[in-house]
């Protein structure tokens, strides 16, 4: 095709270099050969936004089984597939590729200052990596699905009950009926997508940093990419290996988890966990650095504790490969190996608390503006705090042993998943959609949905902290009846929820059909993406752009940075709403240089390098 | 008594170490309201102060390394405090006291089977002395079970191939639940059992009359308890529904179809063969050889088949 610009040859040949990278090409084809860094994003944030609708179902449908005792909808293997299959689709197939994949290859090269990721066709094969295991994973659902929970436990998972009858794995097995080898392989074909995009990550972020963008004003969203990458570097290999291995147990019968060959049914927890946990840092990280531009931005202020909230993350994947063994108290551990893993674990307070200290500090003396983005990090703050206390109660040996595997766990790890990273999520989709889209969406209904989402979450898990301690067991399709009137509120809750993020849907697929077009600078940001057009041309900037203080540095930045956009969607919103234009924040001034000047006053960056 | 929570957030304490478990929750439960209101306190604060006016800026971030210091090290040592009460609280709670009385546990799918010293087994319901320590053995017959009492605070992985043991003291008499808290297949919310903490006299008496029927009660009467309290009905349904196993409606004195052989007469041989030896003759239709073997003394067994054929 004449008019695909996959690479930097293609689109050199013709067109407008400052077209932007949705103009430049039409076409299937423009998508799917892509090397740009933006589409390939985009591509990544409709799988997981499929991920996460698909998920969501489940996850209702859970807790529609849950709003009576015995049977409301579905029979007990039905409800164990489904509780499994959620933790599955979320887990592998939404919130490990969900800010990092998605969003990160849609906004850090464009922060960095690059025209492009380090190696852009190993990021199109990430991708397709990521589809192909995820039809393995498909592939299982219709098959039958999975009801062993995402985390595979043996020898439930490795003891087929039909051996010898399909499979050459000897005697017939005490464990689960169900599709779990595709399900398996599904989680161990995109480890590899996970892998890659770490190493493209590192690379981009090592090599490819604009002039002037030194370690210290790296955006902390990057710094938190960096953290993740590591982790998927190093990680996502034992997780590989570990699903290997349980493949080739329910396959061929191999007898390492399986104690009536002498296998150990133990070691499997620890290989999970081992890279489970930090997988669970894959997770939150990023969100921690979306939150971190948001509460820059809506401030206008400078982070506060910049170094110490860039070096927790890397604290966080650090300790993270150390505090596997917490999720064993009870598996059956030495009491001096839960000594050691209990001591660790608390350690994690100490990044995390730095980071909520510090973004709690930026808001003071800020300029503080209520716009939808700011929404998300403050429930960030609010509901990761939750998360992060609750963690406290686990981490304590005595009290985790009663609540260990109750739905005081289930809450924990939702306020810090859901709370956390899908809080993260969304705010930085509301945030840079204006960006990759070109167009606004409409801040009354991004209040509303994030409103329902805020208040639906905390009815549906609060009173999960409160089953939990009362000694409700979690995977459990039937309860005894003492425990009906909270499961019933936290059914509504989820009802509340799901309708929350169909207001949201509802809304970013209304701004793509009619939403106003989105100003260059719509928030007044000072960081870099927001200082090149909406939608960015194909290689990002106009002029290569050159770079003289940190993304947060608001007292440096100049009015014609923070304030050009700002005039643009006035005029916008007014158009499209027919009213007076709203009340402006700040004077706006047009600035004639704005077209061809991308970025920074530039000149002293040499200065700036060595004052930092 | 049920499992209705002395406090709002926490069950009855029936186990020695309960109390100082539940003391260190609320402390850090207390704590976390403290620390919570005031960091969300902060944040809503300075939203308000600092909401965007017209004209006024964002006042520049001040180097506050001393800040970011103190709000790290403070931590440190208050986390170094939590870890060490509740390693101390742990560690006792986890040491087993000289000449405590040793009890048996199996999971299996999906029931609890206990073992008492004098070798008499019971499935489904765990009598205990109150004020006797206790440690509990632990094991699996086929995957991940974690035998769970909440009014104990203990909970403890029954795992496949190994021992793993919970040391108890129970301290108040009542009547207790018992779940599986470790996923392990279609029925795991079904794999339930009750602990009833009694005087020596009554566990003594619980000891004696455990292999006889109860007085009064029929053999078929006995065996319809000893059905239920083996967890038989989470697998095998009494009204002709299909579950994990066969229903046991309508089964003895037919002739059933069993995979790879000839159809079996369902006479008190085949149906002791099938508690017993549950692999010896698979129903066509189940290939799924899930079940596991059962012991039962002979009143026992005589009383499940007295009841198995009263199912019509």
């Amino acid at each position: 095709m004449a008019t695909v610009a996959t690479s930097p040859e293609h689109h050199d040949a013709h067109g407008d270099p400052n077209a932007s990278f949705l103009d430049v090409a039409k076409g299937p084809m423009s998508w799917i050969v892509t090397l740009d860094h933006k589409r390939i994003g985009i591509m990544y944030l409709i799988s997981v936004t499929v991920a996460f609708a698909l998920g969501g179902i489940f996850a209702l449908l859970v807790r529609a089984e849950l709003f009576t005792a015995g049977k409301t909808l579905m029979d007990a293997d039905t409800y164990n597939r489904m509780f499994s299959l959620h933790g599955v689709v979320m887990v592998f197939l939404f919130i490990i590729p969900s800010i990092p994949a998605a969003m990160g290859n849609i906004i850090l090269p464009i922060q960095l200052g690059a025209k492009d990721v380090a190696f852009p066709r190993l990021n199109l094969m990430s991708l397709y990596i990521y589809i192909f295991g995820a039809c393995f994973g498909l592939y299982s659902m219709v098959h039958g699905g999975v009801d062993t929970g995402w985390t595979f436990y043996t020898p439930y998972s490795s003891s087929d009950p039909a051996c010898g009858q399909l499979t050459p794995c000897g005697p017939p097995g005490v464990g689960s009926p169900s599709a779990v080898i595709p399900m398996t392989l599904s989680a161990f074909i995109m480890g590899f997508s996970s892998i890659l995009t770490g190493v493209n990550f590192l690379a981009t972020i090592h090599k490819m940093r604009a002039p002037g963008i030194t370690w210290r004003r790296l955006s902390l969203f990057t710094w938190s990419l960096y953290a993740t990458s590591v982790i998927q570097i190093l990680a996502t290999p034992v997780l590989a290996i570990t699903l290997l291995l349980l493949t080739m147990e329910r396959f061929a019968g191999l007898g390492i988890f399986d104690a009536r060959r002498g296998g150990d049914p133990g070691l499997f927890p620890h290989c999970v966990w081992f890279s489970s946990h930090p997988a669970v840092y894959i997770m939150i990280v990023p969100g921690m650095g979306v939150v971190s531009e948001l509460i820059g931005t809506f401030s206008r202020r400078d982070i506060v504790g910049y170094m110490f909230i860039a070096m927790s993350s890397l604290g966080l994947a650090l300790l993270g490969f150390l505090v596997w063994g917490h999720h064993l108290f009870v598996a059956g551990m030495s009491e001096y190996a839960t000594m050691v893993f209990s001591a660790l674990t608390f350690l994690v307070a100490i990044p995390s608390g730095v980071k909520i200290f510090n973004w709690v500090a930026t808001l003071y003396k800020g300029s503080i503006s209520l716009q939808t983005p700011m929404l998300w990090a403050l429930g960030f703050i609010f509901l990761f705090t939750i998360g992060g206390l609750t963690g406290l109660f686990l981490g304590m040996l005595a009290v985790d042993v009663h609540l260990h595997d109750t739905y005081f766990v289930v809450a924990h790890f939702h306020y810090v998943m859901v709370g956390g990273t899908v809080m993260g999520f969304f705010g930085g989709l509301q945030d840079w959609w204006p960006k990759f889209t070109g167009k606004m969406y409409d801040e009354k209904k991004g209040v509303a949905g994030w409103a329902l989402v805020f208040l639906g979450f905390n009815v549906t898990f609060l009173t999960q902290f409160v089953l939990g301690s009362r000694g409700m067991p979690r995977r459990y399709y039937d309860y005894l009846p003492e425990f009906q009137q909270l499961h019933q509120i936290s059914t509504v809750g989820s009802w509340i929820l799901g309708l929350g993020f169909l207001i949201l849907f509802w809304n970013f697929a209304e701004s793509l059909m009619k939403g106003p077009r989105a100003p260059r600078n719509p928030w007044g940001s000072a960081a870099l993406e927001w200082q090149t057009p909406s939608p960015p041309p194909l290689f990002n900037f106009v002029k290569d752009p050159v770079v003289n203080r940190g993304p947060y540095e608001y007292h440096l930045a100049t009015d014609a940075e923070l304030d050009e956009g700002m005039a643009d969607l006035d005029a916008e919103l007014a158009k499209a709403n027919g009213a007076d234009p709203v009340k402006k924040t700040e004077p706006a001034k047009s600035e004639p240089a704005e077209k061809a000047e991308p970025a920074k006053s530039k000149g002293d960056e040499g200065d700036d390098e060595e004052k930092s | 008594m049920r499992l209705d929570p002395p406090t709002f957030q926490l069950p009855i304490q029936a186990a020695e170490g309960a109390a100082e478990i539940d003391g260190l929750y609320y402390f850090v439960y207390w704590f976390s309201v403290i620390f919570f209101v005031a960091i969300v306190g902060a944040m809503f604060y300075f939203v308000w102060a600092y909401r965007r006016r017209k004209g006024v800026k964002a006042e520049p971030t001040k180097d506050l390394t001393k800040l970011e210091l103190f709000w790290t090290i403070t931590p440190l040592i208050f986390i170094t405090y939590l870890f060490h009460v509740s390693f101390a609280v742990y560690i006792k709670n986890s040491t087993v006291a000289e000449g405590a009385m040793e009890i048996r546990v199996r999971g299996k799918k999906w029931a609890w089977e206990f073992e008492y010293p004098t070798g008499s087994r019971e499935p489904g319901v765990l009598y205990l002395p109150v004020g006797k320590p206790t440690k509990l053995i632990l094991s699996s017959e086929d995957v991940l079970h974690s035998f769970y009492v909440p009014a104990f605070r203990a909970k403890r992985d029954a795992v496949p191939g190994v021992y793993s043991h919970i040391a108890l003291t129970p301290t108040v008499k009542g009547e207790y639940q018992v779940f599986c808290a470790e996923y392990c297949g279609t029925s795991h919310s079904g794999m339930l059992a009750k602990v009833y903490v009694v005087s020596e006299e009554e566990y003594a008496k619980h000891l004696d009359d455990i292999d006889k029927p109860p007085p009064g009660q029929t053999p078929a009467e006995w065996g319809k308890t000893l059905f239920e309290k083996s967890g038989c009905p989470t697998c095998h349904s009494r009204d002709g529904s299909r579950l994990v196993g066969p229903s046991l409606k309508g089964v003895a004195g037919t002739m059933q179809p069993i995979a790879g052989g000839p159809p079996a007469m369902a006479d008190e041989n085949y149906l002791r063969e099938s508690i017993l030896r549950p692999q010896a003759k698979i129903v066509e239709g189940y290939t799924q050889q899930q079940m596991p073997p059962f012991v039962f003394k002979e009143p026992q067994l005589d009383a499940m088949i007295a009841y198995l054929k009263t199912l019509k």
